[in-house]
């Protein structure tokens, strides 16, 4: 489904990424781990739109892409970021639907928020995520998971087709971060394609299909998880194992 | 406890109203008696009228400080233009054209060009009383020309047994409770005062959404000036001064929290009742009006630490 094709990623005289391969099909968790400063972000913020490479090429189902954020969204390339960008304010609802509000018209003309239907549609994807959250609690009183989940779902909203998970298990509580594994487990199933960053190994080893490894811009590792070890990935972190 | 501490402030704000009124019709004669009761409710409507506007400003995260001077602004303009003849339509278009403007000032400067607005609507408050001094030679404007009449059943009239500014609150609240509720635009002012990056990440137009609060604030205060001319049936360019206080006051007081996100049309409406009240009782309590500042001040820190306490328990 993504495929990008010996990318590279310079600012100024800083090689972020080099020369990196990278594919995602559809149902498919891609573990991307590294160290702080390997790339990591600046690979997913690639593939988000947010950058374009200085080098190589993206491709989205067989095709060259140019990606902007917009036209990312348009392939059905939905980012989740670490810091969850949620409106504690406002209820779980409120927040799937925030900037993509659903109205009806009263009396055929006036236009007003059709709060019904968003709480409808919500709960929908709450249940499909496999989530306890529910669509009137505000956001400032749910648990870390809870809060996940809500992001997740307003990213599920426009039905993606790969989803971008930038730490989703960081500063979570342990059964929260069971919650979150689960909610990309039940993505998986779904046929949505992941790329998920993490620092957490046992977390990428619970739901990863494949672990991709970066160490200072370079891929270090690609393979399957079942023939991989946290041993393994620690030591190409770290630059103790040169590549596998 | 904890069902009490989530009840919305605007219930505890009503409750008290009616606990002060109780007692106060025990201990005052006058306080009960239909015109002073009538006074109270047309006082209260100008303010509340404004502090609908101020809410959906605080609800941002923003503050107004200028809607005093607007409205001062807004009446001289008002008063001059139908002392000039015009008819009272235009007069009122005029004075709400200038309340139109400051409050475009006001939202680009905060809502573009991302100043903050404590300083903006303060150089505001400033700049509009000038203007008002400027345009009315700091004379008083009492002759309002063959419309005159209109003017003052306008601000000054009854219907019904209320008074018209206190309908024209009643119909304002009704509309704004409404429009937090049903309106997008209401669901982007909750969500840029609440998170104004994950507001604009989700696609909110964070700097219209700015722009339209603080026209919607400047527009409220003309519209109370020149109810508030027709009542008082002359206009100074001191029209308003200090008014703001009252204003935040009664958003502050109602539920609007000034780090944004939160805010609601009743509470606008119970919180000046409240601060209208208190200076009304203080008033037939025999109490020296120069004390009026600082309870109206106290109150506004007594809310504020009242939200407080409210907030530790969830």
């Amino acid at each position: 489904m993504l495929e990008l094709k010996s990318v590279g990623m310079r600012f100024g005289a800083v090689e972020a990424l080099l020369d990196v391969d990278l594919e995602v099909g559809a149902g498919e968790v891609a573990g991307l781990m590294g160290d702080n400063g390997a790339g990591k972000s600046t690979l997913l913020k690639i593939v988000a739109g947010n950058f374009a490479p200085t080098s190589g090429r993206v491709l989205w189902g067989g095709a060259d892409v140019d990606l902007s954020p917009l036209s990312a969204r348009e392939l059905g390339i939905e980012a989740v970021y670490q810091d969850l960008a949620l409106c504690d304010n406002l209820s779980a609802a409120a927040n799937v639907f925030l900037g993509r509000e659903l109205s009806r018209r009263l009396f055929g003309i006036l236009p007003v928020l059709d709060h019904a239907a968003m709480r409808r549609r919500s709960t929908e994807l709450f249940e499909e995520l496999g989530s306890d959250t529910r669509a009137d609690d505000l956001v400032r009183r749910m648990s870390g998971g809870q809060r996940q989940a809500v992001a997740i779902a307003r990213a599920r909203l426009s039905s993606p087709r790969l989803m971008l998970l930038d730490e989703p298990t960081a500063a979570i509580s342990v059964r929260q971060i069971a919650e979150v594994l689960e909610l990309i487990r039940g993505l998986k199933e779904q046929g949505v394609g992941i790329l998920l960053v993490s620092h957490r190994m046992s977390d990428v080893f619970a739901v990863a299909d494949r672990i991709v490894v970066l160490r200072r811009g370079r891929k270090v590792a690609d393979k399957p998880t079942a023939e991989s070890s946290p041993e393994e990935v620690t030591a190409l972190i770290t630059g103790a194992i040169e590549a596998a | 406890m904890k069902s009490l501490r989530r009840a919305p402030q605007s219930l505890w704000v009503t409750l008290t109203v009616a606990a002060l009124a109780g007692v106060m019709s025990l201990v005052s004669e006058p306080f009960a008696s239909s015109d002073n009761i009538f006074n109270v409710s047309r006082n209260f409507a100008f303010i509340g009228l404004i502090a609908l506007g101020q809410t959906a400003v605080i609800a941002t995260g923003g503050i107004d400080l200028s809607v005093g001077s607007v409205m001062g602004l807004a009446g001289i303009v008002t008063g001059l233009v139908l002392g000039s003849g015009q008819p009272l339509v235009l007069a009122a278009a005029a004075g709400l054209a200038c309340a139109l403007l400051c409050g475009v000032v006001n939202g680009a400067l905060v809502g573009y060009l991302r100043l903050s607005p404590f300083v903006v609507t303060l150089g505001m408050l400033s700049i509009a009383r000038s203007l008002a001094l400027v345009i009315s030679n700091n004379r008083m404007v009492h002759d309002f020309g063959p419309d005159e009449d209109l003017l003052l059943g306008l601000g000054g009239g009854r219907f019904l047994g209320l008074a018209n500014p206190v309908w024209l609150l009643l119909v304002a609240a009704l509309g704004a409770a409404a429009w937090f509720r049903y309106s997008r635009l209401a669901r982007h002012v909750l969500a840029v005062g609440g998170n104004e990056v994950s507001a604009r990440l989700a696609g909110v137009p964070v700097a219209r959404v700015r722009l339209t609060v603080y026209v919607l604030s400047s527009l409220l205060a003309g519209a109370s000036a020149i109810l508030m001319i027709g009542w008082l049936g002359a206009v100074t360019n001191a029209l308003g001064q200090g008014y703001e206080l009252r204003v935040i006051a009664s958003a502050v007081i109602g539920g609007a929290n000034l780090m944004g996100g939160e805010g609601g049309a009743f509470g606008a409406v119970a919180g000046a009742a409240l601060i209208e009240l208190i200076r009304n009782s203080l008033l037939l309590l025999g109490v020296d009006p120069y004390w009026q500042g600082a309870f109206v001040g106290g109150s506004i820190v007594v809310a504020m630490l009242v939200e407080r306490v409210r907030r530790t328990g969830r």
